[in-house]
């Protein structure tokens, strides 16, 4: 069997986010997990009881499973940053059409503001040993060293530019989603303007740090009949890394989705042209740039132009990241789940006032670690 | 273990790297080389990244790079960076050919005097009795 044959096998037929996201102070990351789970079961008119797959990634499986009451006979804790859970719908597409389960739970939950014990570190590893001394530690900083590099092959100008489109413009999306965080009307004067964190990222290149969980239900497209919501179905899933650590990393305005990309298109049998809407992970507004290259949706260099005039803002012809992205909707620390959640719910009509009038096709793609991994999912719907 | 009062994240002693720290205790970089692929590498371990040879070994670098990439930090990324702030995080491309993640210092906290592609040269900074870190500078002349 070729991967190609298994296009189309899997739909995901629940998806939601925790109770409430954003501050909450009084939720630990297992209460957003649950209350993911929970919901999205509950949107895909199935229970708890139904679930015989669970991935996660952040907390072990171990510690899901048990804090909600399933044991599963498939387990699936892949935890490679904030793709993960991208990443996970590649392995639900095996795991589903090879019979080891037949309701898969992919959650999500972290309480990435107020947690009030941060994870310890592994310290023998090569990060802690050869980077942390100097400081370069946590996303903003290697993240910028990254996009310094992107600016002396493209253009300090050029690559600041667009880095200001995607910001005002995943901002406006934002304005249009309740649950955003974000919501006030952002100007290039005021992106510009904001403090540096570390240059060359302001702080209005910095995604949110939230509190917040969501969750996906996936099961084969012949069971999906049966269920209430329109399936959205999964035509291609694709999962790459190629570093852990910044210095490591072969190219630096290259991310691993040159790979998942293209391979999770040719999966679909789909093009670029045929997308929809872009569901790209904004840990960073150069993220961005650096992740519409990699894909190729344009040429490499190209990025600042491609975004240009407002073009992924709401009325744009590239709409992207409609939720409000992890600029401005939310960040919990692995975003990658919002991905899903929100390109469910264009695909299925229920993104109101942010609601795309031709949404039949989304490409979702999520990175993590120091930009060391990516999983790239393309849904879409009848 | 320090009583220096420095604050700042320090490398745990790892069997497969004392080497390296001793050595930059005594003012000298350290990295490896495969001796099947000839290519230098770093961070070292005994098993080639690039070809996957165990046959490696240690090589003294020169101590001259030029900057790949770099970041000026002014949100510390921990607690601990507070009064650290700002530096300049930065990954330098040894004239050997890998890269090596560092601090470049003795420059202005300014994008503007920062050039990726400057030529930068190795300095050895005691931050306590026991650790020396390899650190960048501008290089002379």
């Amino acid at each position: 069997m070729a991967v190609r044959d298994l296009s189309g096998t899997v739909v995901i037929v629940g998806a939601a986010e925790s109770d409430e996201i954003g501050v909450t102070a009084n939720k630990s990351a297992m209460q957003h997990h649950a209350e993911a789970g929970l919901n999205a079961l509950a949107d895909a008119g199935l229970s708890l009881s139904d679930v015989d797959g669970l991935f996660a990634a952040g907390v072990t499986t171990l510690a899901t499973a048990e804090y909600m009451g399933i044991r599963p006979r498939y387990t699936d804790g892949t935890s490679v940053g904030g793709s993960s859970f991208v990443i996970h719908v590649a392995h639900a597409v095996a795991a589903l059409n090879a019979g080891y389960c037949d309701v898969a739970l992919v959650t999500h939950g972290q309480a990435g503001r107020s947690a009030r014990v941060r994870d310890a570190v592994g310290l023998d590893l090569a990060g802690p040993q050869f980077e942390s001394p100097y400081g370069l530690i946590g996303p903003p900083i290697n993240y910028a060293m990254a996009c310094s590099r992107y600016m002396h092959l493209y253009g300090e100008e050029r690559a600041r530019e667009g880095m200001a489109e995607i910001a005002v413009a995943t901002r406006k999306w934002a304005e249009l989603n309740p649950k955003a965080m974000m919501r006030d009307p952002m100007t290039f004067e005021d992106y510009h303007a904001s403090r540096w964190i570390a240059w060359p990222f302001h702080l209005l290149d910095c995604c949110l740090v939230t509190d917040a969980g969501g969750a996906v239900v996936l099961t084969r497209a012949d069971r999906a009949r049966d269920l209430p919501k329109k399936p959205v179905y999964v035509l291609g899933a694709a999962e790459h890394h190629d570093h852990q650590i910044i210095s490591q990393m072969p190219d630096l305005t290259l991310t691993p989705a040159h790979d998942t990309g293209p391979r999770a298109l040719e999966m679909a049998g789909l093009k670029h042209a045929d997308i929809d809407l872009a569901m790209i992970y904004d840990s960073f507004t150069y993220t961005v740039l650096a992740t519409l290259e990699s894909l190729g949706f344009c040429g490499r260099g190209e990025g600042p132009d491609f975004v240009k005039g407002q073009r992924t803002a709401p009325g744009g012809d590239f709409p992207m990241n409609t939720s409000g992205g992890g600029l401005s909707y939310t960040h919990s620390g692995m975003y990658g789940m919002f991905l899903l959640v929100e390109a469910v719910r264009q695909l299925r009509g229920e993104c109101g006032e942010r609601q795309l009038d031709k949404c039949k096709t989304v490409l979702v793609n999520g990175t993590g670690g120091m930009l060391s991994s990516t999983g790239t999912a393309i849904l879409a719907v009848d | 273990m320090t009583t220096s009062g420095y604050a700042l994240p320090l490398p745990r002693s790892q069997p497969e790297w004392d080497f390296y720290w001793e050595k930059a205790k005594a003012h000298e970089l350290w990295i490896m080389r495969c001796n099947d692929c000839n290519e230098a590498y770093f961070y070292p371990r005994a098993f080639c990244p690039g070809c996957h040879s165990r046959d490696t070994a240690w090589l003294r670098a020169c101590g001259r790079g030029t900057l790949y990439a770099f970041s000026i930090v002014h949100r510390p990324p921990t607690p601990a960076f507070r009064e650290a702030v700002p530096y300049v995080a930065a990954i330098v491309e040894l004239e050997e050919g890998p890269r090596f993640p560092t601090n470049l210092v003795g420059v202005p906290f300014e994008p503007e005097a920062i050039k990726i592609g400057m030529a930068v040269e190795a300095v050895f900074e005691d931050v306590t009795a026991a650790v020396t870190l390899p650190k960048f500078r501008p290089a002379a002349g």
